[in-house]
């Protein structure tokens, strides 16, 4: 990334357009690749039945607790500057 | 929302290609997802060297952002212990050490196994991979509800590598560094609050 940032700074004269297509580009393939290895590790898919709706779970606990923490934060940095 | 689609049907495409195993097997031994991760970071890094304005704004960051990792840990860990009572067969510190993976699920998974046996290391691999996707999936509309700050905080120790790109693209290009040190600071107290809960 660093090299990335250093060639775009190098670059920066030149609009580069087409970086973003790019980069929707391949999160697509990176989507389909972490899909492909979910999918093909045999442990994930075969415990998958068993402990899929308790990991569903936690998971979504995590998340939204998160969310809602960020949340917090954000509207405590968005007050702070609005203010000034 | 349409974003959000085609991200999932790509990712529903990979997972049913791996399941049924329409792939040759030697597609996956090459870390071709490293590579294009590799690719994906140097397009980031170009587009964010390639806009003057988006490092003149690393300065404009509030120092209350410096917070948020501990925001995404104790959020997730009181998220995890709500929700740690509708799960009955497990105590509540099995299900913290599975939520202080933060979606990194190589380590937390193989750390779980190793303290708390096999079982609760599968529960702790799969409900951080869903952490991760559910990040990868719903991050606009996080965005969008819950502020910029809220995908960087789902992706827990994931936003410095695989959601970092997500991120960027969501939350804007001011954020890359926010997302940067949240990854780095919660990647590094996963092994301690995974291990801590295990020991309870």
């Amino acid at each position: 990334m660093i090299a990335g940032i250093a060639v775009g700074y190098l670059l920066h004269r030149w609009k580069i357009r087409f970086i973003h297509g790019l980069i929707l580009t391949l999160i697509w393939l990176l989507l389909f690749l972490l899909g492909l290895e979910i999918g093909a590790n045999e442990s994930v898919v075969s415990q998958f039945p068993k402990f899929g709706f308790q990991a569903f779970l936690l998971a979504t606990g995590g998340t939204l607790g998160s969310v809602l923490a960020a949340w917090l934060l954000w509207l405590a940095v968005k007050n702070k500057s609005t203010e000034e | 929302m349409k974003g959000s689609l085609i991200i999932l049907s790509f990712f529903a495409t990979g997972l049913l290609l791996g399941i049924f195993r329409w792939l040759p097997p030697h597609f996956l031994n090459q870390n071709v997802s490293f590579y294009v991760l590799c690719g994906l970071m140097f397009s980031v890094g170009i587009s964010i060297g390639n806009d003057p304005s988006s490092i003149r704004q690393f300065r404009n960051i509030n120092p209350r952002i410096l917070f948020l990792p501990l925001m995404t840990i104790v959020g997730t860990l009181l998220g995890v212990f709500a929700v740690s009572f509708c799960i009955k067969n497990r105590s509540i510190a099995d299900c913290l050490a599975v939520g202080s993976g933060f979606g990194y699920y190589s380590l937390s998974s193989i750390l779980i196994t190793q303290y708390k046996g096999v079982e609760l290391g599968t529960i702790a691999l799969l409900s951080n991979i869903m952490r991760e996707v559910m990040t990868l999936l719903f991050a606009p509309w996080m965005v969008k509800y819950f502020g910029k700050l809220a995908p960087i905080s789902a992706g827990g120790a994931t936003t410095m590598d695989t959601t970092f790109p997500i991120i960027v693209r969501n939350s804007g290009k001011d954020y890359a560094i926010v997302s940067i040190y949240q990854g780095f600071v919660v990647d590094f107290t996963v092994p301690f609050l995974v291990t801590f809960f295990c020991s309870l």
